[in-house]
């Protein structure tokens, strides 16, 4: 069978199953709707909180950013995963006590303060937009290279896709259909990894393969740094950015996903505290099957593509590579029509570019494996870009249709007329993301540091505040997560977008990048907060019992009658 | 339960994350950042060990981190009464 009608095949199986739980679980109360009725299980919300948080962006391009860039990958690999335990020790237990439905409830009841809920409003709003946008756009690419049809008419799809079992089914519906889109994401990631795995080192582990030696004896990670070095590309294995900047990324993408209102609101969705921190322990164990393995194909792919490449005549490169410079994805330029592939650091010489976004889709075929483990990938990648959109979409429409109109703009309004704003406002939310998708504004990629960096600047502390010191108050926590915003801003739309006078590295405050300036927007944050405080009135007396009351665990089962 | 008692919990509770917290660092920042190029000139099989860390090593750490804190918390919990 060819891999165009595998990939149907797969695709039309794994869509139909999302379709059938959505239909299974429609949510009827607001309380279902936004949180699943607080009755997911541990194990359950762990499944789901691991497909909400692996994106488009973790399972395709994540492998080949650390394919290109060796040791300075790491970034990606701790900040990603250390975030989780950063949001199990110091986040999700209380925020779980304290038992709402959003983070802007947390934080406009914590500073008894709509001013505070607003802002956090916009936090909310303006990072899952900048993070929905790239989603999208990855399943029309995954449509367009697998299925052959319009990038665009692929998001058109997805976009229905989504609208169906988000709209109905809400949180209800995503949870179970994240559930079984884990499963598919980790399947469709797991098996060319161990194939290829089995295939270069012998050993069926991938976390062990890459540390082996290959069938010629020498160790792979050796092996490729020699390899890098022969062609003039840094060492593999040790990285090119200072010490200084890789620890402000790791801990800006650390704090940042501690503070995604999207992956905290799922910690909301279970029925006590202490299955709260079950879950995060579930979800980091699920997340970590997949970030494990990815510096693993990072490895194969890398090896595998330098030396299929490398100095090979150009008549004789096999299939894929025709498949894919045909998407444009790969390109190839011989400037001195010697026939070969010269591939090497020097950008004067060097004669090919590769995408790094096609390593993952694109390595099960580099390593010549059966067309239906070709197709599980594409079901794979799509499964990874809809559940995080669907997450990122509920955390809009709970905005719009809780934060905004129920607790700000229209307080009488029934429990039925709410649930209704928050389909309307779910549908509206879909059709940007689509909208986006089709049209990608040019600033993806720089808006994705751009998230992380505001969700540290701004969640992060004030909901730690929040938590561990009960003398924070309204004025203190308003400052600090203005002025921390304002700072993030600033900074990327000067370094990122070439505004208020541009900037090269050399102008980098002390040589920290825009990525990695959300730790010190967030160090500002609380500097700022701190400071305030201390000038203004402490917060009222019941403010102060309900901290008291978060940092023990029981009776989070009453918190919901509100 | 008293006053009393509930401080008692919340420093045992801010104990455990200070002492979790401090591995968390050092497998991540420490080992995988700061020394990675003292930790490379050891070999782990195949890996330098400062890359391993980096790649490898701090996430396993990580997920331990969780479960061990789960278990302390579910006794702690059960010692002052507050479970449910």
């Amino acid at each position: 069978m060819t891999l165009q009608i595998w990939t149907w095949i797969l695709v039309a199986i794994t869509f139909s199953i999302y379709i059938s739980i959505a239909i299974w679980s429609r949510a009827s109360s607001t309380k279902e709707f936004y949180i699943a009725g607080a009755g997911v299980s541990p194990l359950a919300n762990g499944l789901a909180t691991a497909a909400d948080w692996m994106s488009a962006a973790s399972f395709i391009s994540m492998a080949g950013l650390i394919s290109f860039n060796g040791y300075d990958g790491s970034v990606y690999l701790m900040g990603w995963t250390g975030g989780y335990v950063l949001l199990a020790l110091l986040l999700a237990p209380y925020l779980r006590k304290f038992g709402k439905f959003t983070v802007p409830d947390f934080i406009g009841d914590r500073y008894y303060s709509n001013i505070a809920r607003s802002v956090a409003v916009i936090c909310a709003l303006i990072v899952s937009f900048t993070y929905v946008a790239g989603q999208m756009r990855g399943v029309g690419l995954v449509f367009s290279r697998f299925l052959v049809i319009d990038i665009n008419t692929g998001v058109i799809i997805g976009t229905i896709i989504v609208l169906f079992y988000a709209v109905l089914g809400g949180m209800k519906g995503i949870t179970y259909t994240q559930v079984a889109q884990y499963c598919v994401l980790i399947f469709a990631f797991m098996v060319p990894a161990i194939f290829i795995s089995t295939q270069m080192t012998s050993i069926a582990i991938p976390q062990i393969g890459f540390g082996s030696t290959g069938t010629d004896g020498v160790y792979l990670l050796d092996k490729l740094d020699g390899l890098h070095k022969e062609l003039g590309f840094h060492e593999y294995t040790s990285g090119t950015k200072s010490k200084l900047d890789i620890f402000f990324i790791t801990a800006a993408l650390m704090v940042g996903t501690a503070g995604l209102p999207h992956v905290i609101v799922r910690f909301f969705t279970v029925k006590k505290v202490s299955d709260a921190r079950k879950s995060a322990g579930w979800a980091l164990l699920f997340i970590a099957i997949l970030y494990t393995t990815a510096p693993a194909i990072a490895v194969f792919a890398r090896t595998n593509l330098i030396e299929t490449v490398s100095n090979a005549k150009y008549d004789e490169l096999p299939q894929w590579f025709s498949n894919w410079e045909s998407t444009g994805l790969i390109q190839f330029e011989d400037k001195n029509n010697d026939g070969k592939v010269q591939y090497v650091a020097d950008p004067e010489i060097n004669e090919l570019k590769v995408d790094k976004d096609i390593m993952v889709l694109a390595n099960p075929e580099i390593a010549r494996l059966p067309n239906w483990v070709v197709a599980l990938v594409a079901a794979g990648g799509l499964a990874a870009a809809l559940s995080t959109a669907a997450g990122l979409l509920l955390v809009i429409s709970a905005s719009v249709s809780h934060d905004l109109i129920k607790k700000m703009i229209n307080p009488n309004i029934s429990e039925k007329g709410e649930l209704i704003a928050a389909r309307i406002s779910a549908i509206a939310a879909v059709s940007v993301a689509g909208y986006f998708g089709i049209n990608p504004p040019d600033f993806v990629a720089a808006t994705v540091a751009l998230a992380f960096g505001l969700a540290a600047a701004s969640f992060f502390p004030a909901i730690i505040l929040g938590i561990f010191y009960k003398k924070m108050n309204k004025e203190g926590a308003i400052a600090g997560m203005v002025t921390g915003m304002l700072f993030m801003l600033y900074y990327m739309l000067k370094f990122k977008f070439d505004k208020f006078g541009g900037g090269t590295k050399e102008d980098w405050w002390f040589g920290i990048s825009p990525e990695g300036f959300g730790t010190i927007a967030m160090l500002i944050n609380f500097t700022v907060s701190i400071i305030i405080s201390s000038f203004t009135p402490d917060p009222p007396a019941e403010i102060q019992d309900l901290v008291e009351n978060i940092r023990i665990p029981s009776g989070s089962g009453n918190a919901h009658n509100h | 339960m008293t006053n009393i008692h509930l401080k008692k919990y919340w420093k045992t509770n801010l104990k455990y994350l200070g002492i979790l917290l401090t591995v968390w660092f050092i497998v991540s920042y420490l080992f995988g950042i700061i020394i990675v190029n003292e930790l490379n000139t050891i070999h782990l099989g195949g890996f330098k060990l400062g890359f391993w860390f980096a790649q490898q090593g701090s996430i396993y750490v990580f997920v331990i981190l969780i479960f061990v804190y789960i278990k302390l918390m579910n006794k702690l919990d059960k010692k002052y009464d507050l479970n449910e």
